[in-house]
């Protein structure tokens, strides 16, 4: 028996429908009309409009940060390619799975200097972890069933499957593969149970212990374990900025974020443990600052990681440990309640390592000086996570707001605190809100940016009309790049060499000009008000523009090719002001 | 230290930028590379000579690895292997020059393969050391013209690189 032929767009649209895709978030173009009239007539999953192709990727990915499965995004050739490839190298620096479908020029076409080619493949080769060029509408079906497979196992990452526009009017029969079987292609999930014993002893015999976890932690869903395994033993742990929920905030045994802009605590327990277990983290440059400093002090290293490319690549590690996260994890958790060891352990203790801890966090690192005449950003932050009871979606830029937000609000569940870690892509803050709204619809979002960063994708304002999403915007405006801004201060002498925003819109009028609620707060007096007020109008997108203190920085910062224990606190600075 | 790396891909359009472009953009030396189909027409075999160390080696051997179309990567020099490589020479014969590139030509065991009246082309297979001998012992001004493979490496007895 054999199926009807039918077209190559057709075969796409089912193939989507079949991976139980609920959002495709897209652009369409001359290269892919084939498949947008396939959408037209189809009833499976929903296309969102967006305004850029930058954002719709952005927000595919977002969606998938939120939810765990494989965000989509579509786009059409030549310009719209190129438009999607800051979303896509963003996507690939954080490993977060995306299938990305763009347009081709048609087969004989390709090579020829047609209208509105680029070479896709040849573009994105360095910034995914595969790509594919369609050229026989037989191999479509196979194909996105390979892509949607590569991106969500192993280290996920994004998949582009560029299909010329012929191909999608050629006919085929349909048959959708059921699983994937790739000779090249075999991720390892489960982790050397020998290295797994070795690490669990290691962690016993710990007299400073560390537990330092990132992105994928949160990534490969293994929070709870590590919860488990944290509590069991009663150690410390700290969060990259990527791993930020993957571990509760407001747990005693938390230490906050490490790095450039860490805690103090953080990142001296970092320095000084003598057992330190890495669980999907890559040890990178913003986190330990120069590895030569953090090598000078001589620790045992445990590494849990998906990706064998991850582990002793800046850092050499002395207990490798390649798998999932999850699985991996709960292996350990399995020796811990067996073994006698463990229950030995609670009666030994790391005391006076908890105490030296706590002498670290007495230096309170994370303080700044509040006003009554100026709005200091990190106080709408800690007034966000009061009003959003710490349970919203915080989705935000880059730049210092971006530091703001993940030290001043306190995420205590993953996949709830959304940013460009590894690419720093100033313009992800608006799209990445969409992404989470279209995830949860009820959720509370919001979207923390600055005025630099908001108008680098600012048009999305119009998509968020035209879904009723009511997304929260918090821009810390300070009318500087701050970010450049304070690095110039610390390091070109105060020469603020074009990191000034001039020209800004009015950016009440230009919410309410798309049907938005916008609103402009200038006295710390009425930062708490006007965000009650703003939450309170749940089916509403509300701009908030927050008129803040233009010279804050942030603290505490390592300055570049510095390392962990040169921190430079805010304290210091703030004496230096009140003299 | 000099590796040489062999790995099988699946022989599909764009493999072989996929390694290239690897090196490129993590900055890894590259001294040579060739590749060519198996007997298997759906697998590429590719000898890759570079350098670096220890540390860079793991690192090269892992990102290999991770790329979606590698099957398998052996890093020949973890063991006991042969290399080859292929070079065409051509040299000024003329005169004295005639009878001097016959006698290196025998010495170092190559062919001549091309006789014209001022020129002889040589043949000569071996390590990429003993290619380098051979042009070293000539004398520069008969040298007209070199071209090379890049080398081939195999292991030795029982070391198979196979699916
Ligand atoms: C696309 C892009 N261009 C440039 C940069 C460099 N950059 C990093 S932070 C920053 C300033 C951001 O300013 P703003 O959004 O106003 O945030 P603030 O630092 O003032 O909070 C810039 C220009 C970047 N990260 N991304």
């Amino acid at each position: 028996m054999t199926n009807p032929n039918i077209t190559g767009a057709e075969i796409l649209i089912r193939c989507i429908n079949e991976e139980k895709v609920k959002f495709v978030f897209g652009y369409p173009g001359g290269a892919v009309l084939h498949i947008y009239d396939e959408i037209y007539k189809q009833n499976g999953f929903k296309h969102i409009l967006v305004r850029h192709e930058q954002a719709a990727v952005h927000a595919a990915d977002a969606y998938s940060r939120a939810t765990g499965d494989v965000g989509v995004a579509l786009v059409t050739s030549g310009p719209g390619a190129t438009n999607a490839v800051t979303g896509i190298a963003t996507a690939y620096m954080d490993s977060i799975p995306l299938v990305i479908i763009s347009g081709q020029v048609p087969v004989p076409a390709i090579g020829m200097d047609a209208f509105q080619e680029v070479d896709m493949v040849g573009i994105t080769r360095p910034c995914v972890k595969h790509n594919f060029l369609v050229k026989d509408v037989k191999d479509i079906a196979a194909t996105m069933k390979k892509a949607f497979y590569i991106a969500a196992s192993g280290r996920p990452g994004p998949v582009v499957v560029d299909i010329p526009k012929d191909i999608t009017a050629h006919f085929a029969e349909y048959f959708y593969p059921k699983t994937v079987e790739m000779r090249s292609y075999n991720p390892v999930l489960k982790g050397h149970s020998g290295q797994i014993k070795k690490a669990v002893k290691l962690l016993l015999e710990a007299k400073r212990p560390m537990i330092y976890t990132g992105g994928g932690l949160v990534l490969g869903d293994g929070t709870e374990e590590l919860i488990k395994l944290a509590r069991t033993l009663n150690y410390p742990v700290t969060n990259t900025l990527m791993g930020l929920g993957g571990y509760p905030a407001t747990d005693k045994q938390f230490l906050g974020m490490l790095g450039m802009h860490g805690t103090y605590e953080a990142n001296m327990a970092m320095q000084n443990c003598d057992v330190l277990i890495a669980v999907g983290a890559r040890f990178d440059d913003r986190v330990i600052g120069n590895p030569e400093n953090f090598l000078s002090q001589p620790r045992t290293i445990i590494h849990i990681d998906v990706d064998p490319s991850s582990i002793s690549k800046r850092v050499k590690v002395d207990v490798p440990i390649v798998g999932h996260v999850q699985s991996v994890l709960r292996e350990m958790n399995e020796i811990l309640s067996s073994d006698i060891m463990a229950n030995e352990k609670k009666q030994s203790n790391i005391s006076s390592w908890w105490k030296q801890i706590d002498e670290w966090r007495n230096v309170k690192s994370m303080v700044y000086q509040n006003s009554s005449t100026v709005i200091k950003p990190q106080y709408v932050i800690e007034k966000l996570w009061e009003v959003t009871k710490g349970d919203a979606y915080i989705t935000s830029d880059v730049g210092q707001h971006q530091m703001w937000a993940a030290q001043y609000y306190k995420f205590d569940k993953p996949r709830r605190w959304i940013n460009s870690g590894g690419l720093g892509t100033m313009g992800v803050g608006l799209p990445y809100a969409m992404g989470c709204q279209f995830a949860d619809k009820n959720a509370q979002v919001a979207c923390v940016t600055g005025e630099g960063s908001i108008q680098m994708n600012i048009q999305e304002l119009s998509t968020c009309a035209q879904y009723g999403l009511p997304i929260k915007v918090i821009m810390l405006n300070n009318r500087y790049l701050g970010m450049v801004r304070q690095w110039q201060e610390f390091f070109y002498e105060n020469r603020y060499s074009e990191s000034y925003m001039d020209s800004l819109p009015d950016f009440v009028k230009l919410a309410e000009s798309y049907g938005h609620v916008g609103m402009k707060i200038t006295n710390p007096a009425d930062v708490e008000g006007a965000l009650k007020e703003a939450f309170a109008k749940k089916d509403k997108f509300v701009f908030m523009d927050f008129i803040t203190d233009q010279d804050e920085n942030v603290f505490p910062m390592i300055a570049n090719g510095k390392g962990l224990s040169e921190m430079i606190l805010g304290n210091d600075h703030i004496a230096r002001e009140e003299d | 230290m000099k590796h040489i790396i062999s790995l099988l891909m699946e022989n599909e359009a764009g493999a072989l930028s996929r390694v290239a472009g690897l090196f490129s953009a993590r900055a890894y030396n590259i001294e040579s590379l060739t590749v060519a189909p198996t007997e298997d027409p759906t697998l590429s075999r590719m000898t890759i000579v570079t350098s670096g160390s220890d540390q860079v080696i793991e690192q090269i051997i892992k990102q290999l690895n991770k790329l979606i179309d590698v099957v398998k990567v052996l890093d020949l020099n973890d063991g006991k292997f042969i290399e080859r490589e292929l070079m065409l020479v051509k040299v000024k014969a003329t005169g004295a020059f005639r009878e001097e590139m016959k006698r290196m030509c025998d010495i170092f065991r190559g062919r001549i393969i091309d006789v014209a009246d001022g020129s002889f082309t040589i043949e000569l297979t071996g390590s990429g050391t003993k290619l380098d001998a051979f042009i070293e012992s000539l004398d520069k001004a008969a040298i007209l013209e070199t071209v090379r493979t890049g080398a081939s490496g195999i292991g030795r007895g029982d070391r198979i690189l196979k699916v």
